[in-house]
């Protein structure tokens, strides 16, 4: 079970998660959005939405570095398992709560507006619910996570996550004798992956960065297929 | 010199009589849907008021449009890039959508299927948004409908800047004016610069501003760049939408569906062609008042012969070139200098634009006294002052509007005495420095309005782009699914059934 959980959910997530989200851009561009509902209601919005996306955003990287950065890679630079450890559990905890007041704002936005409630589906609020629940427990490990701060189990963790992403047939194994906490919480996170292409979470993919490197403002679109010298000009 | 052709649109409010003819029609063929019923991509409203969003004009409430900044930049109002990135997760500058009005409908059904009561049953409006009882609509499309609502209220238009407005409450110095908007289709769009994913785009063959409804992220950034407030978020599907031009019938040579539909025949519709390369500096002229010569002066002349060849160079059709020579709105914009873009200081070069309305002598008591100017009245004392009509159209200079003015009174009492008096009095043209046969000409475009003077439009020329022989069997116009028939249980991915409506069969 622990196996199925921790060494194969991963990868079926994983896939669903990639495959899913490129069918969904191929097949049905319309859909792919970020459902702002702005529009319907500033209220709590902005503050709201600014303090989950910046909390989430922390933690996600937070996350995406500290699991998959190898362990040798902090050992070269010199920062000990303590101190990463340390560092993980104030920056996650801070933005943690950032993310989690900010998703509650919103939370309570989305349910207790009629506006917004009418005009939320069943995937938006489901995964709105299931994303502060990972918070909870997210923040949640932070205490069994003080009991001992030598950073062991912390590196664990890292240790199945690299393991996964290098197809490490032994990587659930690594994580077995865990607190259940953790594994409640990754459990969650993987969930999160598969609901991903069928949720409005797509829209972090579009993350519109290229926005900075655009030259200049305007875009002019031509129909023309090719250069202007081969053509004919007129009749 | 980079030569392209625009479709631009001028309206002669001086005929336009409020009917809302042009909204009604353009909303049943493209906003009678979900998300959208707030929409109207063509409005008309009474002035002076706040109009539709409120005080949509004021800029220092929701930063449309473009700022030339102190080190002489040209960049959204709403910041540079990186600061409209950072707004992203909240927008603080997007309207609500109370600052149009809540949509609502009217619970028809009830009238018929009420039970036997005492009192008549009503129709009560419910909220399209929650499906909830409204108990009182506080705001509509056009809720100042011919100066509704009280003067301290409707006197914050932002046209007043610069004006004692006050006696204009008054009874005796009341004046209105229509104003019937729709998207300006600029050359210099703050929409397009404003939108992160980069789904907006000016055509480069008519120069229409169109959203790629697949691109669109819903970062809703449009909404608040766009100084006219003529991009709206469609609220159901989560993507921003915009006029069209009306780009299937002006692709074909026809009028926009407001323009065709228009009863006092005030919409014309031509080519423009212009210099691409001009208007960033034009859109960055050094002080606001200049911004409507600079963009005089990136329209090119479609007579000239090196324009004519450089158009060509550049690939601008026979027939557009053709096109822009008899463009009602050259010679409106150009030659006669009677019609004005709509807030140019919002730096955007707008291609819709207005010839102001003449308006009754202010105080018809006095009007044998004082402001007769010969046989023309002195449009200064026109009942809508001339200053209100500059704050709309020229950024608050007075010299244009007021020759254009002259220029509209000259033509009437020419023509007056032409067919009145059977005199032609041509020292009438030359006061406003026209010849008669200009104000003649005036006279059969303006006031006589004929379908093919007021539209000309060239076709567009697909055989050049494209070859139609790889087109064959396509599917023709879809709602971005495919070749399918519409038909379809829903989506995996969130997107919703649209059911075609299919005629069935009767027993």
């Amino acid at each position: 079970m622990h196996t199925i959980l921790f060494g194969i959910y991963p990868y079926i997530a994983l896939t669903v998660l990639i495959l899913g989200s490129i069918a969904r851009y191929e097949t049905d561009p319309f859909t792919w959005k970020s459902s702002s509902s702005q529009l319907l209601r500033r209220k709590q919005l902005i503050m709201g939405s600014v303090l989950f996306h910046v909390g989430v955003l922390i933690i996600f990287f937070g996350h995406l570095i500290g699991l998959l950065t190898p362990i040798q890679v902090f050992d070269f630079i010199g920062i000990s398992h303590s101190a990463k450890q340390i560092l993980a559990v104030v920056a996650g905890g801070i933005a943690g709560i950032m993310a989690l007041v900010g998703g509650g704002m919103l939370f309570h936005r989305r349910w207790f507006d009629p506006r917004i409630r009418r005009n939320s589906s069943f995937a938006d609020i489901a995964i709105l619910a299931l994303l502060l629940l990972q918070l909870v427990l997210g923040l949640a490990t932070i205490i069994v996570s003080l009991q001992h701060l030598d950073g062991g189990e912390m590196a664990r963790f890292m240790a199945w996550a690299l393991g996964i992403v290098t197809f490490d047939p032994n990587a659930a194994s690594y994580i077995q004798n865990a607190a259940l906490i953790f594994k409640l919480h990754i459990f969650l996170g993987l969930t999160i992956f598969l609901l991903f292409p069928f949720t409005r979470l797509v829209h972090m993919l579009s993350v519109p960065l290229q926005y900075l490197t655009r030259p200049g403002y305007q875009i002019v679109r031509s129909r023309r297929s090719e250069p202007l010298s081969k053509q004919t000009p007129g009749e | 010199m980079k030569v392209r052709a625009q479709i631009g649109m001028v309206l002669n409010l001086d005929k336009c009589i409020g009917c809302h003819t042009c909204s009604v029609t353009c909303k049943n063929v493209w906003t009678s849907r979900d998300g959208v019923e707030y929409a109207w991509f063509n409005n008309v409203e009474t002035k002076p008021g706040l109009g539709y969003p409120k005080d949509w004009e004021n800029q220092k409430k929701w930063n449309g449009g473009w700022e030339r900044t102190k080190r002489g930049k040209l960049q959204p109002k709403q910041g540079a890039k990186w600061r409209i990135l950072a707004n992203i997760f909240g927008n603080p500058d997007l309207p609500e959508i109370d600052d149009y009005y809540e949509p609502f409908d009217m619970d028809h059904d009830h009238l018929k299927s009420a039970p036997e009561m005492e009192a008549f049953p009503t129709a009560r409006p419910r909220s399209k948004i929650t499906g909830e009882r409204m108990e009182k609509i506080v705001g509509g499309p056009n809720w100042e409908e011919i100066l509704g609502g009280e003067f301290a209220k409707r006197s914050k238009d932002y046209n007043f800047e610069g004006i004692q407005k006050d006696i204009y409450g008054e009874y005796e110095n009341t004046f209105m004016m229509y104003l019937p908007r729709l998207c300006e289709h600029c050359l210099n769009p703050a929409c397009v610069a404003s939108c992160p994913s980069g789904a907006i785009y000016k055509r480069e063959e008519d120069g229409i501003v169109l959203i790629d409804q697949e691109k669109c992220r819903g970062w809703r950034m449009c909404v608040s760049g766009c100084p006219y407030k003529k991009i709206y978020y469609n609220w159901e599907s989560g993507k921003s939408e915009k006029c069209t031009l009306c780009y299937p019938r002006i692709e074909s040579g026809n009028p926009t569906v407001c323009s065709e539909t228009c009863v006092g025949r005030i919409r014309y519709l031509g080519v423009m062609l212009y210099d691409a390369d001009k208007i960033e500096s034009a859109a960055n002229a050094p002080t606001e008042q200049e911004l409507y010569d600079a963009q005089l002066d990136v329209f090119l002349d479609p007579h000239n012969p090196a324009v004519i060849d450089a158009a060509r160079a550049d690939g601008v059709p026979e027939d557009w070139i053709k096109g822009a020579q008899e463009s009602p709105i050259w010679k409106m914009a150009m030659e006669w200098k009677v019609a004005f873009p709509l807030h140019p200081e919002y730096r955007t070069l707008p291609m819709v634009w207005y010839i102001p309305p003449l308006s009754p002598i202010q105080n018809a008591a006095e009007a044998g006294q004082i402001g007769h100017d010969g046989e023309m009245p002195d449009v200064r004392s026109l009942r809508i002052p001339v200053k209100y009509l500059a704050n709309m159209l020229t950024a608050g200079d007075e010299e244009p509007v007021v020759q254009a003015l002259e220029r509209m009174s000259a033509m009437r009492a020419y023509m007056r005495s032409k067919t009145v008096d059977g005199v032609i009095n041509a020292a009438i043209a030359e006061r406003v420095g026209l010849t008669p046969e200009l104000i003649e000409d005036m006279y059969k475009i303006m006031a006589l309005a004929d379908y093919e003077d007021r539209f000309v439009i060239p076709t567009t020329h697909r055989e050049q782009v494209e070859d139609a022989y790889d087109l064959r069997s396509g599917c023709g116009f879809t709602d971005t699914n495919g070749c399918s028939t519409g038909i379809s249980k829903g989506s995996l991915f969130g997107g919703k059934s649209r059911p075609l409506k299919m005629p069935e069969a009767m027993s």
